[in-house]
This record gives C-alpha cells, structure tokens and sequence, in this order.
C-alpha cells in the first residue's frame, strides 16, 4: 500500500497547503526562510510591493479573532498584489449556525485563491484543504493548540537572521507549552532546522514531562532554563489559564517564570529574547527585558511580514 | 560539441568593445541574474568604470510565475546606488522572446525613475515576442525552439556556452 501523502505537499514533493510544520522537510523550511530574505528587501524599494499574487483573491478566514496576525496577513498579501477579503467569521455565518464546509463552499463560488485560516478547532485547516478546490491554496494561521505553523517559520526566521546557523544552539521556550501552538511550532521547526538543544521551561501544570517525547529537555526551574541559552522565546500566558487551578497568580508566576534581567544574566551574554506578541509586561517579561539591548521582539514582527509572503507566493506558484 | 560553435570568450570581447561604445561618463552596468550578472561584474572591472555594479532578477515580475513557481531566490536584486535619473546599461547573455527584459524594467522601475535603460546582449538568438530589442548584440543567430542556451562560468572565470535539448 503506497504511503498516505503529506496533505500539505503534492505529487512532485512541493508545499502547496502550509498546515503544520511537522512533517515538512527541512529543504522546503530552507526555501521559505531563503525566499523571505528575498521579500525582506522590497522593503527597501520606492515601490513596496510586487506583483506575484496580482488578479488573485486572499480570503483571511478568522474564525477566531487576532487582528495582529490577520493585520500582518493582509499587509503580505497586499504587497504581494492580492486582493484581500477579511471575514470576521466569529460574528457571521458561523453564529446563524452555517457549517464550516458550507461556508467553504460559499466562499469558494466567490473565486477565492487562497484561504487563511485561524480557528480555535485543532484541525479545522486540514479539514478546509481536504474540501476546497484543486486550485485553492490553504495557510493554517493557527488551529486549536495544535499549529501555527507562520509564527513557528518567522521564529525561525528571526534565529538564523541573528544566529547564522542552526546547529549549534541552545533555545529555551518558556511558559504555557502544553497549550501554545506557537511552542508546537517552534519545537518541530528547530528538531526539523537541527537545533541539538531544545528546552521547555515552566511549572509542571504548564510543561508536562511527557514533553520529552517530542525530544525537548523539560526545566522546572527558570535559571536552569534559561542556562547559557542562545535563543529564549517567552510565550504569552493567557489569562484564561490564571483562574483555573493550573496557576496561583499572575504576581506568582513572574516571580517564578518572569524574564527579568537578574535572570537574563544567567543566559548567554549575546541572547536574544523573542515573544509571539502581544506582551503581558510584568506577567512573563519584565519591561525592562522587553525593551532591552537582547530583545528581538519588534524585529520578529517585521520578519512575519516577510515570511508570509514567502509562504502565500511559494503556494500560489505550486499546483496541486 | 555545441561548445565550439560558440566561443564565449571570444564573444565576451567583442561584447567589451560593444559596451565600450555605449558606456557614458555616468552609465552604470547593470547584470541580469544569472548569466548577466557574472558578465556585468567582469565587464565592470575590465573597463574599470570606477562605480558600483548592480545585479537584477526577473523573478518577481516573471509572466510566467503561474507555471513556473517561484524557482531560485539566491536571485535577489541588488542596486547599490540611486535609480533616480541615473542612465543604465543592462547585461544579459542571451535575448529570446524579450519576457526577460521586460520583467526585468519592471523590476528596475520599483526602484526610482532612471534617466535612461539600454540593453547589451552576448547573443541575440531570434524569436522576439515582445518590443524589445538589444542597442548591442555581439552575435546574432538562429536557434530551434527546443535548443536552450546558457552561459556557464568555470571556477577560472572563464565563460563557455552550453545548447541543451528542451522537451
């Protein structure tokens, strides 16, 4: 029986859905991170766009609310030519009780291009790329808390653009891993690019120790985590988490989490500091490391912009 | 065997005088990436013009992206000095169908309003699709639609041309 076919990548082995980072070569990882440089530049021209995605139609299917990430979405395929539809799904179709596929459906008489999409269902892209037409591109914008596979790439992005290389670093992810697609992401993309150190840091209600199956190293402790690192990435703790019983408070977890410079120093003297954004100051970052000397934070965003035009025109010059 | 047909060295002088004949005192080289862009840089040190040379991609202004994808991206424009009313030579190996240098202007003007653009040419091999034309072609000839020519450079600088049957 011939082997089940990575949904994302057609018969000749090219991406032409971005749904996960698992499973991708690291040879089409390379060739978005490489092409981003490429789109990086257009920021220096008089005119900043290009017309690769001209005459083509971006749906932005947020069936989850995130004005950055559909913001940093449209900013891309805008300067890539395509014409952009934003749909609030959150308000519409979905609340008077349309199913996902009929709105697919609906969406797709309306020659769409190219879906992106973000739902609080893990799998929902996967579904809508198994459904739409043959022509149709899907990027997953984040799904449940299984991927966000463009957050993982810009991360990705941003490490080789200040590190040079993979294959010698250390990265410490810290804070709510069990939860955070973006920590899923992250630790696919840097096992898959050949990072040989990966620790997740956090308590024990965050960072489960069966995490080690993804082949991470798990620290309880901050200072320990955070160890010679190269690269730390803080993620965002969502309130939603504070009042259950996972955590005790807010002031608790910065006093045992929080990336303050005191802890900082325990790191390598040229780290730097990532953080998906948006920021809880005084929650997992201290202010002062937010806005300091190691903090790529704001850099991180400009690469986004960058790699997801890399990810939306490598789609569109593929055919499924 | 196709090779000696062509001798790119010798090609590459005569493209010399060519663009000797073109240059002003302000004209700037610029080379299509690939195969213009290693004539270019060449170029620009023999005639030791004494300013910047610029490398440009068709890549994000190519008609046939549809098709064709994205391909390389080591292809990156660069044009390390101001657009804006300078005068520009460009470089290529080989015109065709014109596509190329049409895409190629495109790209050129994302980038300011040059004064004036010409185009110099190792080989112009026929089969204009487009209203284009070189101001200086060091060999013109005829090649069937299947044959794709390229240049190569070898790890002494030296250029040869290669025919490859296409399918």
């Amino acid at each position: 029986m011939l082997a089940r076919r990575n949904p994302q990548l057609n018969a000749h082995g090219e991406l032409i859905h971005l749904l996960s980072i698992e499973g991708l070569p690291r040879a089409i990882l390379t060739q978005i991170l490489d092409t981003a440089g490429t789109f990086l530049s257009v920021n220096d021209r008089d005119v900043k766009k290009v017309p690769l995605l001209r005459g083509k139609s971006v749906f932005n299917l947020f069936f989850e609310n995130s004005t950055r990430t559909r913001t940093t979405f449209e900013i891309a395929a805008k300067r890539l030519s395509a014409d952009v539809i934003n749909l609030d799904i959150a308000k519409s179709s979905a609340s008077k009780g349309e199913s996902l596929l009929d709105t697919i459906a609906n969406l797709s008489a309306m020659h769409a291009d190219m879906f992106v999409v973000r739902h609080s269902e893990s799998g929902a892209p996967y579904l809508i790329a198994r459904h739409c037409a043959p022509h149709v591109h899907v990027v997953n914008a984040g799904d449940g808390r299984h991927a966000h596979p463009t957050q993982g790439l810009l991360d990705m992005y941003t490490i080789r653009h200040y590190k040079k290389s993979f294959n010698a670093l250390t990265v410490a992810i810290v804070g709510d891993i069990v939860h955070s697609r973006v920590a899923r992401s992250d630790i696919h993309a840097l096992t898959t690019l050949g990072v040989p150190e990966i620790r997740a840091v956090g308590p024990k209600t965050l960072v489960p120790g069966d995490l080690r199956e993804m082949g991470v190293r798990v620290c309880h402790d901050m200072k320990e985590g955070v160890k010679d690192a190269d690269v730390i990435i803080m993620l965002r703790l969502q309130n939603e988490r504070m009042s259950g019983a996972m955590l005790p408070s807010a002031g608790e977890y910065f006093k045992s989490y929080g990336l303050t410079e005191e802890v900082l120093a325990h790191a390598k003297p040229d780290a730097i500091v990532m953080h998906p954004g948006p920021i809880n100051r005084g929650v997992e970052i201290d202010s002062r490391v937010a806005d300091g000397a190691h903090s790529v934070i704001l850099p991180q965003v400009t690469f986004g912009i960058a790699v997801r035009m890399a990810v939306m025109s490598i789609l569109a010059g593929n055919d499924a | 065997m196709t090779n000696l047909l062509l001798d790119a060295e010798a090609l590459y002088g005569e493209l010399k005088l060519g663009v000797l004949r073109l240059m002003t005192p302000d004209t700037v080289l610029v080379g299509i990436w690939s195969g213009g862009a290693w004539l270019a840089q060449r170029l620009n040190a023999d005639l030791a013009t004494g300013r910047p040379v610029g490398t440009i991609s068709s890549t994000l202004h190519r008609d046939d992206f549809g098709e064709r994808g994205l391909g390389g991206v080591e292809a990156a424009t660069s044009l390390p000095f101001e657009i804006d009313g300078a005068r520009i030579l460009l470089v290529d190996d080989v015109i065709a169908s014109g596509r190329t240098i049409r895409a190629v202007v495109n790209e050129l003007f994302d980038y300011g309003r040059p004064a004036s653009v010409e185009l110099a040419v190792m080989v112009d091999r026929g089969g204009r699709e487009l209203p284009v034309s070189a101001a200086f072609a060091a060999a013109k000839l005829t090649l069937p639609a299947t044959q794709r020519l390229s240049l190569a450079r070898g790890t002494d600088g030296r250029f040869t041309f290669a025919v490859k049957e296409t399918t």
